[in-house]
């Protein structure tokens, strides 16, 4: 045996039947906190690309008015973009929102449509170029909503729209993961003062005995706390050798989805080190958790 | 402090000790004496007169309801539970019931107070067989509790009591499960801690041992304590020849 997974003790900790549980119950908290870790570590990665994406400018796009007064129609047509500028423009984070010139879009269309005299009679849809400030996070679906409100056959490109809820989405989830992280350290906590107090109670007398011959509160605290550490690293370890080929397993299925719905699953070598470091951050925790216990309870003896 | 010659050189000194247990009536009352460095006392009295009690007031497992217990000159029903322990590891105490820890070896029963104040693992390899070889049990170092005998394991208690050289040695009834021969080996042990500086208080039974050692008793009746002269004058019998781990003065 390892001397620190079986460290001395003066106490017979080692025989509770505490060492027949908590491993196992570690092992599954720490499974599932690798895991929660691990999704939320991969959205946060997927998540910065996304946002350059919507950082920048975004294009909305104002349907023509058809009718059989040309001039009319385009009078009308320019009425709404004007209209459409002014709801962008008190946006506080629109820095500018400029409509695109006829001839810079009969420009676009050139090299699909040819001379550009045809293309000067077509009812072509209006584009302005709406620039964001650096930073900022618009509820661009509500913007949509407003500008197709207010102006008839305003558009607000859909892409971007959809990929500003899907960021929303994504950092909801990623947040729930570290939510999942810090409810099961929680209870890995609360798990490793149930184990402390039943162990001062089971030994209470020995515990006694070790005061009376000189023993300070932290020299009995550290034979506990090195006993739940021993215990969870052992499940923390055991915990980590099953979630590991689990995520690879993840990890490989999500590269045959090449440009797909979902982003591939990439982490990173840091993400795995920070995989790897829970098992030692449960007993860091369980460490500290035990120490902290046995010396308020013991504070209630003499 | 005062530093007066009447409390200069006095290790232990209750002054109107009360004990009481919850709401009970008090089993000690205005309990009054000193022990001076060096001192030697037997502690007597009938059953249930309460010698336990008071001795445990002396280890420092309980307070006391009412009065003043100084100990190497600190009031200790006045001190913090973190100023205890250094004080705890000057005394050495034999329990009634021995309170050794089942799951551990004679050898490291008696390594604890060693380990305990962090003597080096090399200190004590070296001297607690050393010790526990004196007191007849060399061949039971590795030995844990449940296999000994009483006598046996009452030794292991005292080699615990008497390792790190303590300052005071309280004993409970501590020659109550061995035969004659052995207590008075005993109690030569503690005699011979005691001429080397250890004040000690045992309570005892044995009116054989009383008698054969002229040492001032401690006499508790109902509650109340007075301080009786020797019973006997003793014929000093030769000191055996002691262990050199104790007269090394104390380790920890």
């Amino acid at each position: 045996m390892i001397p620190f997974f079986q460290p001395r003790s003066d106490l017979p900790i080692s025989a509770d039947s505490t060492g027949r549980y908590l491993p196992w119950l570690v092992a599954i908290m720490v499974f599932l906190a690798v895991l929660a870790l691990a999704a939320a570590l991969a959205i946060g990665s997927v998540l910065d690309d996304w946002r350059r994406d919507v950082a920048g400018t975004v294009t909305v796009q104002i349907v023509p008015v058809a009718g059989s007064d040309a001039a009319a129609a385009r009078a009308e047509t320019d009425r709404r973009v004007e209209q459409t500028l002014t709801i962008l423009r008190q946006q506080s984070y629109i820095v500018v929102a400029r409509p695109l010139e006829e001839s810079q879009l009969v420009g676009l269309l050139e090299p699909w449509l040819g001379s550009s005299d045809l293309v000067r009679d077509l009812p072509l849809p209006r584009l302005i170029d709406v620039q964001i400030a650096d930073g900022a996070r618009p509820d661009l679906a509500a913007l949509g909503r407003a500008l197709r409100d207010t102006v008839p056959g305003a558009t607000l490109d859909d892409h971007q729209v959809w990929l500003a809820s899907i960021i929303s989405l994504a950092e909801g989830l990623s947040l729930l993961g570290m939510l999942v992280v810090g409810l099961v350290a929680a209870a890995l906590a609360a798990t490793v003062i149930h184990a402390t107090r039943l162990g001062l109670e089971v030994h209470r007398s020995q515990i006694e005995v070790l005061h009376l011959i000189g023993a300070h509160d932290r020299y009995i605290a550290q034979q506990f706390a090195a006993r739940m550490v021993g215990w969870t690293l052992e499940g923390g370890l055991i915990g980590l050798v099953v979630a590991i080929p689990a995520l690879m397993g993840i990890a490989w299925l999500s590269k045959d989805l090449d440009q797909g719905f979902l982003p591939p699953f990439h982490l990173g070598f840091l993400g795995w080190i920070s995989l790897a470091l829970v098992p030692a951050s449960a007993a860091l925790l369980a460490l500290v958790t035990a120490r902290v216990t046995v010396r308020r309870s013991l504070r209630r003896m003499l | 402090m005062r530093t007066s010659p009447d409390t200069a050189d006095a290790v232990v000194r209750f002054e109107s000790v009360g004990l009481r247990y919850g709401n009970g009536p008090e089993v000690l009352q205005d309990v009054t004496f000193t022990l001076r460095r060096g001192s030697f006392h037997f502690l007597t009295g009938p059953s249930g007169a309460g010698k336990t009690s008071l001795l445990s007031l002396l280890y420092l497992a309980r307070r006391p309801s009412r009065g003043l217990i100084s100990i190497f000159g600190g009031d200790v029903t006045a001190m913090a539970r973190d100023e205890l322990p250094p004080i705890r590891r000057r005394l050495g105490v034999v329990f009634q019931d021995f309170r050794l820890l089942d799951h551990l070896s004679a050898l490291d029963n008696v390594a604890l107070p060693l380990r305990v104040a962090g003597v080096s693992e090399s200190d004590i390899h070296k001297h607690v067989p050393e010790l526990l070889a004196w007191v007849g049990l060399a061949d039971h170092l590795h030995a844990k509790p449940p296999t000994l005998s009483g006598g046996q394991k009452q030794r292991v208690a005292i080699a615990r009591a008497v390792i790190n050289r303590p300052d005071v040695l309280v004993a409970d009834e501590p020659t109550g499960n061995v035969d004659d021969r052995i207590a008075f080996r005993l109690l030569h042990l503690f005699a011979e801690l005691n001429r080397l500086g250890t004040s000690v208080v045992i309570a005892t039974h044995n009116e054989a041992l009383v008698r054969r050692f002229a040492f001032p008793r401690l006499h508790l009746e109902a509650g109340r304590l007075s301080v009786l002269p020797p019973l006997a004058e003793a014929e000093h019998a030769t000191a055996e020849t002691f262990p050199q781990a104790l007269g090394e003065g104390r380790l920890g």
